[in-house]
């Protein structure tokens, strides 16, 4: 019981990183119809940034225990590179689908260099964080108070953009200009600032992903490649642009490579490829997605 | 006639090449003819075909982890031997693949490729007692045609004889590839292309036309992956990796996706530019995304279509501005 209790929480832990770089996937797609390869390199940034003020802030002591409220603020640091990022994809709106990709590759090449550049190529942590919470322990299992933290925050992230997208004025131009680019303009939404601020939170999503990983794992400049790959099996499974989908592709692909890391650690990433095969032979729109018509 | 005079130029140029350049110069030329026959599969499926394939790197590793498997566990010599257990391999695994793949296009194309691509990949890494893992597995020096070349250090053996051999065997493939895509099979890939609709309405099989360009890019691609592998002397689990498929659209952009030579000219440029970056700047990677980030915006026909743009540049008529391959 005890194990199986670790196991779920260290899937759960996983999830909700996954779910934060995917929930900003996933709105770019919904709004601008892009699929960016570079949401692995915005968690990678938001992770190098919360080393930098993770770092930072435990010199000046400040208590360990604000730590979580430092690493959003740094991966949400990590949105100054989204409003000029999203003028450069402008030019690609409206060209097929191969030279969005490949101009999002192109932003993946660029940017792990300058991650190289700014913080070098070895692996880098921030020590000091991860236990100073402690740890939980119930019926027979250990875990980190860090991860049960970092599940809570990942979800009030999730409620909070269900209610923005819902219930506010923005939210819902948001949404018409998903649906409908041209009627939204034509009604006078201001389509260019929707997309701006949407690539924006997009990255300010995946940065905080990113920084919530550095005080239990090592950044390292190869880590946007990474998880781009399991970024992009979180919504081929919960189907392209829908938050609910990202929410349980994320679980889901969270919890299959902890438990494949116990039952069978080889199959630890193949098991997550299977199902996205599987998804996308059976059902193409992902389990979430409206079927293409 | 003025294309054939042109060819035999650029053919007659590289046979003498060797005679010409030093060791490191020509040993560089050799992953150009790697590369170059495994776009001219990519470019099938990508410039002919529309099918941007996300995973397409899976076949060139599987070239190579065949050319492993020949001399290490089956103890065979012959480069032969390693090119056809490498595509007999590469169809195997394209066959399945393929017939899964052709039912899509576009963007679901790119995610089915890229996830088989990275299920490969992760075979790779993790089966360490059968592949060996992250360290790859060795390849052992081949045969050519049964001779030995015995007199010949490496560096000689693939400098001399091996290079000729690449050289043949890219020409050879080139002009197979050329008869192929001006068949009517071509005409029906870039039909389906333009318009699957129509194109079926006329009579072409569309799936099947789709998946047949499939086998064959994964023929070229298990080559191309076994030319690379013999100088380098590994099989490496990085070859499968999604970037190297990136990599590869982005040489068959860099030439010219449409364009017959544009593969050729992407794999030779992307080579050697590497290589001088390499020496000049740890920071590469961010000089050549940002060569692809300017061709994606400004120069969509790659280099082959660079003349053109210009002259549209310079002479502001009514030039069309993008045309399709031939």
């Amino acid at each position: 019981m005890g194990a199986f209790l670790e196991v779920t929480a260290a899937g759960l832990f996983h999830a909700a990183v996954l779910f934060l770089v995917a929930a900003g996937l996933q709105l770019v797609f919904g709004v601008q119809r892009i699929l960016n390869l570079a949401c692995g390199s915005f968690y990678a940034l938001g992770a190098y940034c919360g080393i930098t003020a993770g770092g930072y802030a435990l010199s000046l002591g400040v208590p360990p225990l604000l730590a979580l409220l430092v690493l959003l603020l740094a991966g949400c640091a990590a949105a100054v590179l989204g409003p000029p990022v999203e003028r450069l994809l402008r030019a690609v709106y409206d060209r097929d689908e191969s030279f969005q990709l490949l101009l999002t590759f192109a932003l993946v090449l660029m940017l792990q260099d300058v991650v190289r550049m700014v913080w070098g190529s070895s692996p880098r942590q921030v020590d000091g964080i991860y236990l100073a919470y402690g740890q939980v322990e119930a019926l027979g299992a250990r875990v980190p108070v860090w991860n049960l933290l970092v599940l809570l925050a990942a979800l009030a992230v999730a409620l909070g953009l269900g209610t923005f997208l819902r219930r506010t004025n923005f939210g819902r131009l948001l949404r018409a200009t998903a649906e409908n680019r041209r009627m939204a303009a034509s009604l006078g939404v201001d389509t260019g600032r929707i997309y701006a601020s949407v690539f924006t939170l997009g990255v300010a999503l995946g940065g905080m992903g990113g920084a919530l990983v550095v005080p239990s794992s090592a950044a390292t400049p190869e880590m946007a490649v990474e998880l781009v790959v399991e970024a992009f099996a979180v919504v081929v499974i919960g189907g392209l642009g829908s938050m609910g989908g990202a929410l349980a592709g994320a679980a889901i692909v969270g919890l299959l490579r902890a438990v494949a890391l116990v039952v069978w650690p080889e199959l630890e990433l193949m098991a997550v490829y299977a199902v996205v095969v599987a998804v996308l032979l059976l059902r193409p729109a992902g389990l979430f997605g409206k079927p293409a018509t | 006639m003025r294309r054939i005079a042109i060819a035999l130029v650029i053919l007659v140029a590289l046979a003498a090449a060797p005679l010409l350049l030093d060791e490191y110069r020509t040993t560089l030329l050799l992953p150009v003819f790697g590369y170059s026959v495994a776009l001219l599969g990519v470019n099938l499926l990508f410039g002919y075909g529309g099918l941007v394939s996300f995973g397409h790197a899976m076949f060139l590793a599987i070239g190579a982890y065949a050319a492993g498997v020949a001399t290490t566990a089956l103890e065979l010599e012959s480069f032969e031997a390693m090119l056809a257990l490498g595509v007999a391999a590469a169809l195997l695994v394209a066959i399945p693949v393929g017939l899964l793949c052709a039912r899509y296009t576009k963007i679901f194309f790119g995610m089915l490729t890229l996830a088989f691509g990275m299920l490969f990949h992760s075979f790779l890494f993790k089966f360490y007692d059968l592949t060996g893992g992250d360290q790859g597995m060795r390849v052992r020096r081949p045969t050519l045609f049964g001779l030995e070349f015995e007199d010949l250090d490496k560096t000689g053996f693939l400098v001399g004889p091996f290079y000729w051999y690449c050289l043949a065997l890219t020409a050879l493939l080139t002009l197979l590839m050329w008869r192929l895509v001006h068949s009517p099979f071509g005409l029906a890939l870039r039909a389906q292309r333009d318009n699957p609709r129509k194109a079926e309405y006329l009579g072409v099989e569309v799936g099947r036309t789709r998946f047949v360009a499939f086998l064959v890019s994964a023929a070229y691609g298990a080559i191309g992956g076994a030319m690379l592998a013999v100088p380098t002397g590994l099989a490496d689990p990085e070859l499968a990796y999604w970037t190297h498929s990136g990599t590869l659209i982005f040489m068959t952009l860099l030439g010219g996706f449409a364009h017959f030579a544009g593969p050729l000219l992407g794999a030779s440029t992307y080579v050697l530019l590497q290589d001088s970056l390499m020496s000049w700047t740890p920071y590469w990677r961010l000089v050549l995304g940002a060569v692809l980030a300017l061709i994606v915006l400004g120069c969509p026909q790659g280099l082959m279509g660079l003349p053109a743009l210009l002259r549209a540049r310079l002479r502001p008529a009514l030039v069309a501005r993008t045309a399709p391959a031939e």
